[in-house]
């Protein structure tokens, strides 16, 4: 009895080595996306998105399948460390897609880097995520283009002399896009009258309401994410302050909406994706596809998770399918040109890793998001 | 700063405070009685705040009954806690029994995860806390008055249970000797599972006002709020309820006046507190209103 279950151990594990490396051809792409935690909501965003687009390309030009690894970063830097190594080091994969935020991809950074293998991410927008690094690379604009249009529009749409800025700390995000738009809105001429500070963890704003309120600025600028928007605004309107909020990409999420309530109303940011501007003929195809499944449009979140995807595939067909080596694919990443993606048309500059891109302005009207203007860079 | 902004951080102080406080002495009342660092207290107030989210957003109960109902069922949650986690270690070596404690909150918060999902959800605002009063420039929120009341006046109950009933003097008496007690013929266990029920009842009461202030909750949520407790409970004197309602207060002004003073500084507000919190128990190693160890507690 013991020999048989021998022999039997041994036929089921060679089974599976087998059928692993012959049968089944498959091109193993990790993804690193927050699934719980704070910026849970962006994840499983970006998370249903890709799974549209999967369902709409499940194979590679030579037939091999696709087979995405999921693993939670919970928002986290360590956690996103973590996973990234998993991924490459256990899973051997061929790629990695993620993080969601700046810092989290940053701490995942390094390690693909070390590793010869391609990370993409679908919505890090801070430059230093790719500064100085082969390997990793990104479909959505940067920083320094979101806080011009942000000053842009404050400046010359809200006619807004003076602005306070709200920073989070902890989130390079945060502080990269806050000081993107002080340059831009210096530039134009605006003065800031107050900056303050806050940190991921923090639910209280009163203290930094209090203060603004004092300055009396025209708007307030806040890059951060949507729970501590929602949260901060629902605490100014409270406290009577009134004025517009403006905000970046990370405002972006239904929960802003469900938290904030009233208190969102005329909160507005620069984004990625608007459903009514979408222009290609994949975004369309897209939209239809999302709604079926999940009866609702996508965000940008969605779309440039579904635009991560729809880029590496191509870069995966372009180096070979499952023969692909990850230096192979990531050179076709880089050179990323004119792809007619679903958040726009999408160009990878080779040596900088970094997508040019246009930016889509939306804000809350009466508990929806509506679409205000798209600027083109 | 002119006066009005001073009275206006004070209030925005007095109102953060007094939410500390509330969850403090929840906290400082399991350790007095058995000498256990309850770190899944910030999860019971988590619970507390999914409790009363099911209630009035899913099962459309008024907001009062909604509450009500899950400070009564996180009381419960609270005993049931004790009775399969940590009774059996009544015996064990502390670090047991503190290790357990950090068992039950990662527990309690991956099972959260598992049923409610990571987004956060908007907590629903019953009307009479949502608004703001307005008395000569300096803004109160409704929210920023009721809270400081109901954590007196839930004070002031504690404080007679402990001292004017017969489980209160039960519950005194354990934390002296737990095994004479048993000897005289008290119900041990019995005072432990109130003492939990206590505990974790404080803890959703403190969840929900916290909820209705900042109303986002997702199931990690009570973590920071957890600690902030615990400093406080720590800087009062860990054991004395008076002593933690204080110690919450204490830090909660010390926070907003670290924010409202040095605005570069509000990054690191929670390092401010903690080392506050070391500051004070370098000259005063049992807290504030900590007594001698050996003579009093409560």
């Amino acid at each position: 009895m013991k020999r048989f279950l021998h022999i039997l151990a041994v036929a089921v594990v060679s089974f599976m080595f087998l059928s692993s490396s012959s049968f089944a051809k498959e091109v193993k792409v990790g993804v690193v996306w927050p699934m719980t935690g704070l910026v849970a909501a962006f994840g499983q965003s970006a998370w249903k998105g890709a799974k549209v687009a999967q369902s709409m390309e499940p194979k590679a030009k030579d037939g091999s399948n696709i087979h995405l690894i999921l693993l939670d970063n919970k928002g986290m830097k360590v956690q996103t460390a973590n996973a990234v190594s998993k991924l490459i080091t256990e899973d051997h994969v061929k790629a990695v897609i993620g993080a969601i935020t700046s810092s989290n991809t940053m701490a995942g950074a390094p390690i693909a880097e070390r590793n010869k293998t391609p990370m993409l991410t679908s919505s890090a927008t801070n430059p230093l995520v790719t500064k100085g690094k082969k390997y990793v690379s990104r479909v959505c604009f940067i920083d320094p283009f979101q806080g011009l249009v942000a000053a842009k529009y404050v400046w010359n749409t809200l006619h807004a002399k003076t602005a306070a800025v709200m920073i989070e700390r902890d989130q390079d995000y945060s502080v990269g896009l806050a000081h993107a738009f002080i340059k831009a809105y210096k530039k134009l001429g605006g003065k800031i009258v107050s900056t303050n500070f806050f940190q991921s963890t923090d639910q209280d704003y009163s203290a930094q309401i209090s203060t603004i309120k004092s300055k009396n600025p025209q708007v307030i600028y806040m890059p951060s994410y949507y729970q501590e928007i929602s949260l901060f605004a629902r605490q100014a309107r409270q406290y009577g302050l009134n004025q517009v909020i403006m905000a970046g990409d990370g405002a972006e999420a239904e929960a802003l909406l469900k938290i904030g309530g009233k208190a969102v109303n005329g909160v507005t940011f620069t984004t990625h994706f608007d459903p009514h501007a979408a222009a290609t003929p994949l975004a369309k195809k897209f939209l239809k596809l999302y709604y079926k499944k999940y009866k609702g449009q996508p965000d940008a979140m969605a779309a440039l998770g579904a635009d991560a995807y729809f880029v590496l595939v191509h870069a995966i067909n372009e180096a070979g399918g499952h023969k692909a080596t990850p230096q192979k694919i990531n050179y076709y990443i880089r050179h990323t040109k004119d792809f007619k993606g679903v958040t726009g048309v999408i160009t990878i500059d080779p040596k900088t890793g970094n997508a040019i891109k246009s930016a889509v302005v939306r804000k809350v009207e009466n508990g929806k998001f509506v679409y205000v203007t798209t600027v083109n860079p | 700063m002119n006066s009005t902004i001073l009275l206006q951080q004070l209030v925005n102080g007095i109102s953060l405070g007094s939410l500390y406080g509330l969850v403090a002495i929840g906290y400082t009342m399991v350790y007095g009685v058995i000498r256990l660092i309850n770190f899944a207290h910030g999860d019971i107030m988590m619970v507390g705040m999914y409790f009363a989210f099911t209630g009035v957003a899913m099962m459309f109960l008024p907001w009062w009954a909604a509450f009500l109902l899950s400070m009564i069922a996180t009381a419960f949650l609270g005993v049931l806690v004790d009775r399969m986690a940590y009774k059996p270690l009544r015996n064990a070596s502390r670090i047991s029994a503190l290790i357990t404690a950090i068992g039950v909150s990662f527990f309690l918060e991956n099972l959260f995860l598992v049923v409610y999902g990571g987004v956060p959800k908007a907590f629903p605002v019953p009307a009479l806390f949502g608004g703001a009063i307005n008395i000569h420039g300096v803004i109160f929120p409704n929210i920023a008055i009721i809270t400081p009341i109901v954590a007196i006046v839930f004070l002031l109950m504690l404080l007679f249970i402990l001292h004017k009933t017969k489980y209160g003097m039960a519950m005194r008496a354990l934390s002296f000797d737990m095994e004479t007690v048993r000897i005289m013929g008290v119900n041990v266990d019995m005072i432990i599972s109130m003492v939990f029920g206590i505990g974790s009842f404080l803890a959703a009461l403190g969840g929900i006002f916290w909820a209705m202030r900042y109303p986002a909750i997702n199931p990690l949520i009570g973590i920071m709020p957890g600690l902030k407790a615990f400093a406080a409970a720590v800087l009062g004197g860990i054991g004395s309820v008076t002593g933690a309602a204080l110690g919450g207060f204490i830090i909660g002004i010390a926070e907003i006046f670290v924010v409202a003073i040095f605005p570069p500084l509000a990054g690191y507000k929670d390092a401010f507190a903690f080392l506050f919190l070391i500051f004070v128990l370098l000259f005063k190693p049992t807290g504030i209103m900590g007594e001698d160890l050996d003579r009093g507690r409560f």
